[in-house]
C-alpha cells in the first residue's frame, strides 16, 4: 500500500531521450495502467520506478520518501516480468522463496509466507515442480507468487499476459483483477493492448513518444480524449477521423466543411479557431449509422462487411478514398461493393483543431 | 535433413550410416590396438600383433604399478589437468560474465584481446616464457604448468563462455535484483548453474590437450618426481630395447581418464554444444 510520485522524470539512453518529463501521481491501492504504442516508454517508465534503470533527472518518491536513489530491492516493489523470468534450474518453491532467502528470512517464516501465497494462487501442488513442467498459466501464477511473497508496497507488471493464449489471457485478466482487490495494493501495469487497459485499471495513463498524453479512469479517456492520439487509441475497433476545414468563423459560431463534403455547424469559445484551419471531426464507429437520422451525412462503398450476427463491421471508403469503418448492433444486410450512406450526430463526434488538442462544443 | 531422418531407408540414409560407421573404425582401432596390446608380451605383440591376447594378464600393468614412476606420473598429470582446469572455469567463467553482461569503456578491447590468444600459438613465445618462469622460480615446479596452461586455455575458455553468458535473458538478471540479490550473488546463484552445460564443454575442451601435452612438461620439468604421464611414459622408449607391452599398458591407463569423463559427460556435452544454436 502505497502512494507514488513521479516529479519531472526524464531518462535518456546515448542522449535520444526516451523519457520527457514525466510527472503522475498515484493514489493508496490504485490499479494504474500505463498503456501506448511499442517504444513509447511505458516500460521505460516501469523499469524506471522499479530501480533497474537509472533516471536521468526528476525524482520519485514512494509514500512520500524519496527513492530514486535506492537500489530496487530497497524501494518496496515487486516486478512481474513479461517473460516470468522464472529461475529454471529451481522449483517453484524455491522460486517463490529466493527473495526472502536473499533477505535473510526464518525458515518458518519463509516456508508460511510461500504457502499463504500458493494458497492464493492454487499452487500448493505445484511447489516441487520446476518452471519447465509447467503451462504457461501457471508459471504466470508462479511470476505473481514470487511478488506477492514479498509483501510489497506496489506491485509492478511487465506486459505479464503478452505470451498467454486469448482464452487465458480473459482469465488471467480477471484474476489479476480479483488480486488487486484482495491484496489491497498499489499495482502498476504496462500493456500495449487498451482493451487490459480498459478492464483492469482504475487510472490509465496513455504515453507517445516518451510524453505522458493523457491520465485519466478509463470512460473519461473514451469519452473525453484530450487529443486525437488518445482518441485513435482507445477504443476498439479506433475512432474514424475525418479531415476538413474551418469555412468560417464568427464570434465563437463557426461553419466547418469536411474534405468529403459533409458541412456542420457548431459554437465554442470565440477565437479558439480562424477561418481556413485544419481540423479533424472523429466519430467512433458505433456513432456512424447506416440511416438519415444524424445531421452530418457521408457516402462509402463498402469494401468489406464483418457479419457476427450480434454485431457488423462494414469497412468503407468514401468518394475521397477515405477509409472509415462502421459498428451496427445487430445484423446488417450490406454486400460489399453497395454504396450505402451513414450519417452521425455532431454531439457525439470528438473535435480536434490543427494542433491536434481536443476542442469541446459549446452548446 | 528432416526427410532424411523420416525415412531410414533410403539411400543417402544408408551412405551416411555407412561413412559414420567407417569412421568410426577408423578412429576406435587404434585405441581398442593399444588397449589389446598391453595384456600382450612383447614377444606376442611381434609375433602376433593383430590377434585377441592369449590370456588377460595384467602383468604389465603390475610392472607399472610396482617398478616405474608412472603412478607418480599419473598424480601428477591429475595435479597438473585438475588445478589448471578448476583455476581456468572459475577465473574464465568471471571474465565471460563480465565481458557478456556489463556495459563499460574498453569491453571491447579486453574481449578481442582475449580473442587475440586463440590466434598467437604459445609455442612461438617459449624463450620469453621460460625466462619469465625462471624469474618467478617456477621451472621444475608443477605450479609453473599450471599458470601456463590457465593462461593458455583462457582465450578459448572466455570465448565460449562469453557466448553462453550472452544468451541468457536478461530479465532474470533484473528479476533478481528485484529479489535483492547482489551481484556476486546474480552470477553465483543465478546465471552460473545455468550455464553448467558450458562449463563442461569448456572443461573438457582444455582438459584434453592438457593431459596429453608433452611439449611444456618436456621444457619446464626436469626432476623426475615432477613429470607428467605423457613425458614419464617417454622413459619406456629406451635406447636399444622398447617393452612395448608395458608402454601399451601405460599409455592406455593415460588415456583412461579422459575417456571416463567424456563418456560420463558426453550427453551434457553434447546437450551444450547444440544448446546455443536452439536458443
Amino acid at each position: 500500500m502505497a502512494t507514488i510520485e513521479l516529479r519531472d522524470v526524464t531518462k535518456d539512453f546515448g542522449g535520444v531521450q526516451v523519457i520527457h518529463g514525466a510527472n503522475l501521481s498515484i493514489e493508496d491501492n490504485e490499479f494504474v495502467v500505463f498503456v501506448g504504442p511499442s517504444g513509447c516508454g511505458k516500460s521505460t517508465l516501469l523499469r524506471l520506478l522499479s530501480g533497474l534503470e537509472e533516471l536521468s533527472s526528476g525524482e520519485i518518491h514512494i509514500d512520500g520518501e524519496r527513492v530514486d536513489h535506492l537500489p530496487p530491492a530497497r524501494r518496496g516493489l515487486a516486478m512481474v516480468f513479461q517473460s516470468y523470468a522464472l529461475y529454471p534450474h529451481m522449483t517453484v518453491f524455491q522460486n517463490m522463496s529466493y527473495a526472502l532467502k536473499v533477505a535473510k528470512k526464518s525458515k518458518q517464516e519463509i516456508e508460511a509466507k510461500v504457502h499463504a501465497a500458493a494458497e492464493i494462487l492454487q499452487l500448493t501442488e505445484l511447489l516441487d515442480r520446476k518452471p519447465k513442467a509447467l503451462s504457461g498459466g501457471q508459471r504466470q501464477r508462479v511470476a505473481i507468487g514470487r511478488a506477492i511473497v514479498r509483501d510489497p508496497k506496489v506491485f509492478l507488471f511487465d506486459e505479464p499476459l503478452s505470451n498467454l493464449d486469448a482464452k487465458l489471457r480473459v482469465q488471467m485478466r480477471i484474476e489479476l483483477t480479483n488480486l488487486h482487490q484482495q491484496l489491497q495494493s498499489t499495482m502498476i501495469y504496462v500493456t500495449h493492448d487498451q482493451v487490459e487497459a480498459m478492464t483492469m485499471a482504475d487510472k490509465i495513463v496513455v504515453m507517445r513518444n516518451g510524453h505522458i498524453e493523457q491520465v485519466g479512469a478509463p470512460l473519461e479517456l473514451f469519452n473525453k480524449p484530450v487529443n486525437k492520439f488518445v482518441a485513435g487509441f482507445i477504443g476498439s475497433p479506433a475512432m474514424n477521423f475525418f479531415q476538413g476545414k474551418i469555412i468560417s468563423a464568427n464570434e465563437g459560431a463557426y461553419e466547418a466543411q469536411l474534405d468529403n463534403g459533409a458541412q456542420f455547424k457548431f459554437k465554442t469559445k470565440a477565437g479558439l479557431l480562424n477561418a481556413e484551419d485544419k481540423i479533424d471531426l472523429g466519430v467512433r464507429p458505433e456513432d456512424l449509422q447506416p440511416n438519415q437520422d444524424g445531421s452530418g451525412k457521408i457516402v462509402g462503398k463498402a469494401t468489406a462487411v464483418e457479419r457476427l450476427g450480434a454485431q457488423t463491421y462494414v469497412y468503407l471508403s468514401s468518394p475521397i478514398k477515405e477509409s472509415m469503418i462502421i459498428h451496427h448492433a445487430g445484423d446488417l444486410d450490406v454486400q460489399s461493393g453497395e454504396e450505402i450512406e451513414v450519417s452521425f450526430n455532431l454531439e457525439s463526434c470528438h473535435l480536434f483543431g490543427p494542433d491536434e488538442q481536443r476542442i469541446e462544443f459549446d452548446g | 535433413m528432416s526427410t532424411m531422418n523420416k525415412k531410414s531407408g533410403d539411400l543417402g540414409t544408408w551412405l551416411m550410416h555407412i561413412f559414420l560407421g567407417v569412421n568410426a573404425v577408423i578412429m576406435l582401432y587404434p585405441i581398442i590396438m593399444m588397449a589389446l596390446s598391453s595384456f600382450k608380451t612383447n614377444k606376442e605383440i611381434f609375433s602376433s600383433p593383430f590377434s585377441l591376447p592369449q590370456s588377460f594378464s595384467l602383468d604389465n600393468f603390475a610392472v607399472i604399478w610396482n617398478e616405474t614412476n608412472v603412478p607418480r606420473y599419473f598424480i601428477n598429470s591429475t595435479i597438473v589437468t585438475g588445478l589448471s582446469v578448476l583455476v581456468l572455469l572459475v577465473v574464465g567463467t568471471m571474465a565471460a560474465y563480465a565481458l557478456s553482461r556489463y556495459k563499460f569503456k574498453g569491453n571491447i578491447m579486453i574481449s578481442l584481446f582475449f580473442l587475440s590468444g586463440l590466434m598467437l600459438p604459445l609455442r612461438l613465445a617459449i624463450i620469453p616464457l621460460f625466462i619469465q618462469l625462471k624469474t618467478l622460480g617456477l621451472v621444475d615446479n608443477l605450479l609453473g604448468l599450471i599458470c601456463i596452461y590457465t593462461a593458455m586455455s583462457l582465450p578459448a575458455t572466455v570465448f565460449i563462455m562469453t557466448g553462453f553468458l550472452r544468451s541468457l535473458p536478461s530479465e532474470l538478471e533484473d528479476s533478481a535484483r528485484m529479489d535483492g540479490a547482489s551481484e556476486f550473488r546474480i552470477m553465483v546463484e543465478i546465471m552460473v548453474p545455468l550455464i553448467t552445460p558450458a562449463m563442461v564443454i569448456a572443461g573438457i575442451y582444455n582438459a584434453v590437450p592438457i593431459w596429453n601435452d608433452f611439449f611444456f612438461p618436456l621444457i619446464f620439468i626436469q626432476s623426475p618426481e615432477w613429470k607428467t604421464l605423457a613425458q614419464g611414459l617417454t622413459a619406456f622408449f629406451g635406447e636399444y630395447s622398447i617393452n612395448y607391452g608395458v608402454l601399451y599398458a601405460g599409455l592406455t591407463l593415460a588415456a583412461l581418464p579422459i575417456m571416463l569423463v567424456f563418456i560420463v559427460q558426453s550427453r551434457r556435452f553434447i546437450a551444450g554444444m547444440t544448446a546455443g544454436a536452439i536458443k
